[in-house]
């Protein structure tokens, strides 16, 4: 039965698919960019402040596939957030440069329509028809420029690479699924752990096996090493906003969806999970800095940096086996909100100097935006020392929360592996600041570092600013809304 | 409150020297110097009158319990959830180099003053603020908040060293920033084992220096637990075999970088070890003691030689500071009175000596656009007055009696003979091969004939001051060395040397 609280909890899902038919319509009858974009944004803010003017009763099991918590509600306005910073950077990016811009938006609101339903997900099913709508959403975003006459990038190719792999992984995982469910015959993540309880996983190898497969699909969502081929060359092909999508809003869903598979089904209580997935964290640190110091991309280098961090992540997730719950959820809590101001920030950057029809990514178009723009290098250079864990950022007190719950959970092993990431780090970080701090080229007709900066984007950039430093120098209220998340979980 | 006020002040005026470039390309200096004599002067009340700030009252001292004579203290709430605080205060060896870090500071100035030229409010910003966070470390009596400052004071060094370096500055600066950098995550690593082990034994979660004293850690993890925090130190001193940054980073900076390098950022390494490492570990570093005594002197004999062999003067000096360093090290390992009141009066000597060689370095390249000391030769005739003040600060550098470098040396000496003669005797061959290197740099650069024929200017008014100024540092240092001594005393006192009665 349907209950007007649980109606009122779905709230954000629902104002989410109204916008979609509203931009759909709206679409459909005038063909206006800006109406389109401002529309979507209006919807954006309104499923992301909902919860402001009424709170939701808290957690509910909204049918038995969402429950909506104060751990959903995080990570769907982190989604919702990408979102708003994804269509704030997508107008300047098209207009101007590029036809037919309006469907974009519906692209990415169904895209974070299925962020928010894994955020909320508790259940094998929605947890897939979250990700496969966000999956399919992403296919047709990253070749959105396809048809333009001189596209920026490669956008067929980056959107095949990322539908064939990505089907493959949802397969893998749909398989896994599967296995599972034949063993305990439920698809409920709370009710795996009562059906696992006490189950030995050498009597158990297709419980084994269907586990590892989930997390053979979770590990390519995330691109974690070795799942991670394609990762730099999707975000190099696809346009600039889309690459944001991805290397934010469906990480932090899959993040939460997997984070709460874990411990709802105790899946640690196997070994072999642990084992594999520390294998992967360490392979990620160390693989993804190292071919990270290789790159002459902007996009690439974000992309390796992104497996890295991942790879940091897991550190903590893993560690969920030794230390209290409560600490791993918080640790990934401040993290991935780290992460996310980081990398949406990094990319408002990069997007400003870009647009449909040409894309400044390259380390070279870089150098000396130090003294062409100081706002913008300046912006670039927090992020970049938050991503290299410098104090006075929020990537700082969440590489020190990483540190923290790894010597709790006594992961000495995971640990050296991150500091030695993190010596690497530091290289091609430096390396990229100090291509904006030297002198710039002579010949700088038309610099695009000199145009003045759209409203929308500048405040994205300011508001990412403001919450990665504010986060690295006074944590502790968001330390508290995460404890009390944390605890509700 | 006053120490945050120090801080503050300089954070303030670097921000204020960086929006003071619009106005004029000499306001910022201008902004920078009212910045550095305000603290300057809040400082020597400090040190002269502490009674008129109102420090020095049993209500701040009592807080502290009887860790020795504690001047000033500042405490509240940062990070609850991890039991990290504010916890600001000096005892007489940080107020000791906080006054020589922002002494320092104006000498830096002073240097800068005439070289830099381009986008010299960024310059004064990053300078400033290497300042602000060099206090920051010396004062911090809170794990987090120093490892925080410590990793604070290298970003604008960074800057500094990547933007006005010189020929090879990218190179410089990205080892200058990864060796301290990863040593630091060592040390990041430590802090949290001994906070956490500290925390299954009481269950109090803090990273309160007073607190974590006398954590007992097993036996097998303490010593890694150690090391963590002595590599981190003996990559800043820096010592053998983790030295390699720096004398690339030095002859890189600009002048004015390199006299707060050698000066100053030194000496936190060494504060580090005075501070934190022996009082944390007290068994452990007894047993380490040996190793760390040998790396000592290895640093001392191995960089001399070194030295030795360079043409680039400013790497010539770059080595001789880690040799002067390997004396600290000494002097600290060894842990009794003489040995470690002679290390700080080396660390003290050794800032005015050595910024002040590195301010004549600088001084002759920015005249002569070379560090070659090939290319160099019979600058007596030229600049007498340069050329005099090379020859006081080498011969203070040198060890020369009536001069503080001497004192510190001889403490040390006297010190770690009482622990080990071999060691010892090896550690004073130093000062011999220091006599050679030191004569060969005065030979080659100020006697002889003027090979190449250079023209250059004497030094100017603002020089002349910074360079008189630290002359009378160092001989007041080395005639009456009591002033420091006793205000050290009680310090390490409190760090649990001892001294007799």
């Amino acid at each position: 039965m349907m209950s007007s609280a649980m109606l009122i909890d779905l709230l954000q899902i629902i104002l989410l698919t109204l916008t979609t038919v509203a931009v759909m319509v709206v679409a459909g009858f005038r063909r206006d960019h800006g109406l389109v974009n401002v529309l979507t944004q209006c919807g954006l803010f309104a499923a992301l402040l909902v919860f402001a003017v009424i709170r939701p009763v808290t957690p509910l099991q909204v049918t038995p596939l969402l429950i909506i918590d104060e751990y959903s509600l995080f990570f769907s306005s982190l989604i919702i957030i990408g979102a708003i910073a994804v269509t704030a950077m997508a107008y300047p990016y098209f207009e101007k440069h590029h036809q037919m811009n309006e469907e974009f938006y519906l692209l990415v609101l169904c895209g974070t329509l299925g962020g928010v339903v894994m955020a909320a997900s508790n259940h094998f099913v929605s947890f897939f028809i979250g990700m496969e709508m966000m999956g399919i959403s992403l296919y047709a975003m990253i070749a959105y420029t396809v048809h333009a006459k001189q596209p920026a990038k490669f956008p067929l190719e980056a959107a095949i690479k990322y539908l064939i792999l990505s089907g493959i992984a949802s397969a893998v995982m749909l398989f896994g699924m599967a296995l599972i469910y034949a063993m305990v015959g439920t698809f409920e993540f709370p009710l795996l752990a009562a059906a696992t309880g006490g189950l030995d996983a050498s009597l158990h190898p297709l419980m084994l096996t269907g586990y590892l497969m989930i997390i053979v699909g979770i590990a390519f969502k995330l691109s974690l090493v070795p799942f991670h081929m394609w990762t730099p060359d999707v975000y190099e092909g696809a346009p600039l906003p889309v690459t944001a999508f991805l290397a934010t809003i469906s990480k932090i869903a899959m993040v939460a969806v997997a984070m709460r598979l874990l411990l709802a089904a105790q899946a640690f209580s196997f070994g072999q999970v642990t084992s594999v997935l520390s294998l992967l964290a360490a392979a990620s640190m160390i693989l993804g800095n190292l071919l990270a110091v290789m790159q002459s991309n902007i996009k690439r280098l974000l992309a390796y940096s992104s497996i890295a961090h991942l790879g940091y992540l897991m550190v903590v997730i893993i560690a969920a086996v030794a230390v209290p719950e409560l600490l791993s959820i918080e640790s990934m809590g401040f993290y991935i909100a780290a992460y996310f101001c980081m990398t949406i920030a990094g990319f408002a950057v990069l997007s400003a100097l870009s647009n449909a029809g040409k894309e400044m990514d390259s380390i070279v178009d870089f150098q000396g935006l130090f003294w062409r723009n100081p706002w913008l290098a300046t912006v670039m250079i927090v992020v970049l020392f938050s991503l290299a864990g410098i104090p006075l950022t929020a990537g700082f007190i969440g590489k020190f929360y990483i540190f923290t719950t790894g010597v709790e959970g006594q992961l000495w092993y995971l640990l050296t592996m991150l500091i030695i990431g993190s010596a690497i780090g530091l290289y091609y970080y430096l390396r990229l600041i100090y291509t904006m701090l030297q002198e710039p080229h002579h010949n700088l007709a038309n610099d695009p570092a000199a145009v003045r900066l759209p409203l929308g984007l500048n405040a994205v950039m300011t508001a990412m600013t403001v919450a990665i430093i504010y986060l690295g120098v006074y944590p502790t209220a968001f330390i508290k809304t995460l404890q009390s998340l944390a605890s509700t979980l | 409150m006053i120490l945050v006020w120090l801080m503050a002040i300089l954070f303030a005026g670097g921000i204020g020297a960086a929006l003071a470039e619009s106005r004029g390309a000499e306001h910022p200096r201008a902004v920078a110097l009212a910045a550095i004599l305000i603290d300057l002067f809040l400082v020597i009340l400090m040190l002269v009158a502490p009674d008129s700030l109102g420090l020095g009252t049993a209500s701040t001292v009592a807080q502290l319990g009887q860790h020795g004579e504690w001047l000033v203290l500042l405490k509240a709430e940062w990070i609850p959830r991890f039991g990290v605080s504010f916890i600001f205060g000096v005892d007489g060896l940080s107020l000791m180099l906080v006054a020589l870090t922002i002494f320092l500071g104006l000498i830096a100035l002073g240097a800068a003053w005439g070289e830099i030229k381009q986008r010299s409010g960024f310059f004064y910003f990053n300078l400033l603020w290497t300042l602000a966070g060099v206090i920051g470390v010396f004062t911090s009596l809170d794990l987090f908040l120093f490892f925080f400052f410590w990793e604070v004071m290298l970003i604008p060094m960074y800057f500094i060293i990547a933007i006005w370096g010189h020929e090879n500055k990218e190179y410089a600066a990205m080892k200058f920033f990864i060796f301290t950098q990863v040593s630091g995550l060592l040390m990041l690593l430590s802090i949290l084992m001994l906070v956490y082990f500290h925390y299954s034994a009481t269950n109090v979660l803090t990273f309160n220096y007073f607190q974590l004293l006398g954590t007992k850690l097993p036996a097998n993890v303490a010593t890694w637990v150690m090391l963590g925090f002595f590599i981190a130190f003996a990559t800043k001193l820096p010592v053998v075999p983790f030295h390699n940054w720096l004398p690339d980073a030095h002859s890189q900076a600009p002048t004015a970088g390199s006299v707060i390098l050698a000066g100053v950022l030194l000496k936190t390494g060494a504060y580090g070890l005075l501070r934190f490492t022996v009082p944390l570990f007290p068994d452990e570093s007894v047993s380490f003691a040996p190793i760390a005594m040998t790396l000592g002197v290895v640093s001392i004999l191995y960089t001399a030689k070194v030295a030795f062999a360079q043409n680039d003067i400013k790497r010539l000096i770059a080595y001789t500071s880690v040799s002067h360093m390997g004396f600290v090290l000494l002097g600290i390992y060894a842990w009794n009175a003489q040995a470690v009141q002679g290390a700080v009066m080396t660390m003290l000597a050794h800032g005015f000596s050595a910024a002040a060689l590195f301010m004549l370095a600088g001084g002759l390249q920015h005249r002569i656009h070379t560090r070659e000391m090939d290319k160099m030769g019979g600058f007596w005739g030229v600049a007498p007055k340069l050329s005099f003040m090379a020859l006081f600060f080498t011969v203070a550098a040198v060890g020369m009696p009536g001069l503080g470098n001497f004192i510190g040396e001889f403490l040390v000496l006297l010190g770690s003979f009482q622990v080990s003669i071999i060691k010892t005797a090896f550690a004073t061959m130093g000062v011999v091969v220091a006599a050679v290197y030191s004569l060969i740099v005065i030979q080659k650069v100020f006697h002889g004939k003027n090979k190449n024929n250079y023209v250059m200017a004497d030094l100017s008014a603002m020089e002349f001051i910074c360079y008189a100024l630290m002359m009378i540092g160092l001989v007041w240092m080395g005639m009456y060395p009591q002033t420091m001594l006793d205000m050290a005393q009680p310090a390490l006192q409190g760090l649990g040397v001892v001294f007799p009665r």
